[in-house]
């Protein structure tokens, strides 16, 4: 993986802090112009790994991007998947079955589809393999080298003690998509632990790492303490804690620690993305000198 | 200290969040998951390591909970926990408490008769913002509050869809039941209790039975009056979002989950506030939590809940008794429809 990662929240009005600057991007991304720009001036900053979640609108970048190979061969994209709020939403009103009805390609309940004969037997981790599928679709043709559960899944599995399907999540997405799996977390250690004896062997795991401990469940200490002592790949994401912590700052202190693999980070600017690419930059050197 | 045998009824939206965040709780022993759909429940006893039942009541004979948690449609609310504090078991059960507020106050009752901690899902109180939106109202720096406008919207229907039970008024279901509830219960907690409504429009949007948006003015107990608007037919929003405003005579509050925005009139602030704008974030007021899972608030409401079980800590946010008084503002507001 890359060092540094471009991430997507910014263009789909995912902010953690302000529902007002929320829609404020919801506003400045409305056209996928205005996203491809975006994603222009963080390849021209060198960054040509962009994760993203499987929002409807990301079919569209995909196509742009298959429109212009030359533009775009180094480029590939990290799918996360599934983009939970369309499930959790649909929950609310369908209901679970009404929204596996409504999710799964074919009818799941009826007998005459993989869909339908998984279900009567019962086999759900077919039904979980075509939800993949469903949401792989878009990214047809593009680079995909790392697949992601987003956290809602991985911590839900995670919390009900489910080794069985985060197993098979990566063990299908290596078979199908020659893609390895990564996991999405807010509980990185706990998650760390619940891989250990398992197929997945130094396992990708993104998590919230940042200096004032914000989403790092079970505190900082002991996510430093995990970082320093277990065998996985790391991805910092929400470096900023939501911009309580300034950039140099923290950017400073994720770079100043041991096994973290890539920064994930996301921003609106040409200016901020420079920036931060910059700061990155230089903070390793430190490091490494 | 021994764990504490938990059970849980209904594994829908919620009931599977609870399970994962009990699951991975340190005192905490799942002895019991029961959902009467066979397709949930072959899930998670083919993956878990739960015991798994169809009938609740042979969960209960057989698992013995100390204590159970209830997210079953709201109509089966009042049944099901009558008959858990009859068996003497500790309740938490999902929001809205009950359908009709009468059969509210047996329960109320039993619970405190029995002695027994009865807990409901109102989650934003859990959250830093909200908890300190209380401090900064107590602290009377606000001046004397003469009006509120509590809103919450998000995109839940947002075209005409198939019915279930959330689209049946008979069952609980409906934007004033599911999401209306929430900002009441906090208006509740935040101001004084409502005590009345006047000229409310439930309307229906994409829905044919139930209420997709909820426009009512509301009377408090302290006879403050203010707004209530709520709509979960509104796709401007990613997801459900709650806020709300506090007018005084020495300072206006913003707040929502995520940002909490004060101003004072003056410099008589509470600490760590000066006069004019003042804005504070859920980073800096939320603790983190020992394992997350969609929200901070959603595992600190449990962590109380069983803490109160242990006896380690209080039952005093979130009773039967407060949640009922939610849900008899929810009759207020349907009363006063033209």
């Amino acid at each position: 993986m890359d060092r540094i990662l471009f991430g997507d929240n910014q263009f789909f009005a995912v902010n953690h802090i302000s529902d007002d600057k929320s829609m404020a991007q919801s506003m400045k991304f409305k056209e996928d112009s205005a996203i491809i720009r975006t994603l222009d001036y963080a390849i021209n900053a060198g960054v040509d790994t962009f994760m993203c979640t499987t929002h409807d609108r990301i079919a569209n970048i995909c196509e742009y991007v298959r429109q212009h190979p030359d533009h775009y061969k180094n480029f590939k994209i990290f799918p996360c998947m599934p983009y939970a709020h369309k499930y959790a939403n649909a929950m609310t009103e369908l209901g679970i079955a009404g929204t596996i009805k409504q999710y799964v390609p074919g009818n799941v309940f009826g007998s005459f589809f993989k869909g339908g004969v998984a279900f009567l037997s019962k086999d759900y981790l077919s039904i979980m393999e075509l939800l993949i599928d469903a949401e792989m679709k878009m990214f047809k043709g593009v680079n995909t080298p790392v697949i992601f559960l987003q956290n809602v899944m991985t911590d839900m599995l995670l919390g009900m003690g489910m080794k069985e399907v985060l197993v098979a999540f990566h063990q299908y997405v290596q078979k199908k998509y020659n893609a390895e799996a990564g996991f999405i977390t807010m509980n990185m250690p706990k998650l760390v632990e619940f891989f250990e004896g398992t197929p997945v062997k130094n396992p990708i795991i993104c998590a919230s790492i940042n200096k004032v401990g914000f989403r790092m469940s079970g505190g900082k200490e002991l996510y430093e303490h995990t970082l320093k002592t277990k065998q996985f790949r790391a991805i910092a994401m929400q470096v900023l804690a939501g911009g309580a912590v300034p950039p140099k700052e923290a950017l400073e202190y994720v770079c100043s620690l041991p096994n973290i693999e890539s920064i994930l980070f996301g921003a609106s600017s040409k200016t901020n993305i420079e920036e931060t690419v910059s700061l990155i930059h230089k903070f390793d050197g430190v490091a490494k000198s | 200290m021994a764990k504490v045998r938990t059970g849980i009824i209904g594994i829908g939206k919620m009931g599977i969040s609870h399970l994962a965040i009990l699951g991975a709780h340190p005192d905490v022993e799942v002895v019991g998951v029961c959902d009467n759909s066979k397709m949930m429940i072959d899930a998670i006893e083919k993956y878990s390591s739960f015991p798994c039942f169809t009938d609740h009541k042979k969960m209960l004979d057989t698992a013995k909970p100390d204590a159970v948690l209830v997210a079953v449609p709201t109509r089966f609310h009042a049944s099901m926990v009558n008959e858990l504090l009859d068996r003497n078991i500790h309740v938490f059960a999902e929001k809205p408490f009950v359908l009709k507020p009468e059969e509210g106050q047996p329960l109320v009752d039993k619970a405190k008769q029995k002695g027994l901690v009865n807990q409901v899902g109102y989650h934003n109180k859990f959250l830093g913002t909200f908890r300190e939106v209380k401090k900064i109202v107590e602290s009377g720096l606000l001046g004397d509050i003469y009006h509120f406008h509590g809103q919450a919207y998000g995109p839940v229907v947002t075209k005409p869809k198939s019915d279930t039970w959330r689209s049946s008024p008979e069952e609980g279901g409906g934007c004033l039941m599911d999401y209306a509830s929430h900002v009441i219960d906090l208006i509740n907690y935040l101001l004084s209790p409502v005590s009345g409504a006047r000229g409310s429009e439930l309307k229906s949007i994409f829905s044919k039975q139930v209420d997709d948006a909820v426009y009512s003015t509301l009377v408090l107990s302290n006879g403050v009056s203010g707004n209530l608007s709520v709509n979960w037919s509104d796709e401007t929003y990613r997801k459900m979002t709650t806020s709300i405003t506090i007018n005084g005579t020495t300072g206006k509050l913003i707040s929502d989950a995520n940002e909490l925005k004060v101003f004072f009139h003056s410099n008589n602030t509470p600490a760590g506030y000066s006069k004019g704008w003042n804005i504070k974030y859920l980073t800096d007021l939320t603790p983190t939590v020992d394992y997350y899972l969609r929200g901070e608030e959603y595992s600190a409401q449990l962590d109380y809940f069983i803490k109160a079980v242990q006896g380690k800590g209080p039952n005093a946010l979130n009773t039967f008794e407060s949640a009922l008084q939610t849900d008899k503002a929810i009759s207020f507001i349907r009363q006063a429809q033209k």
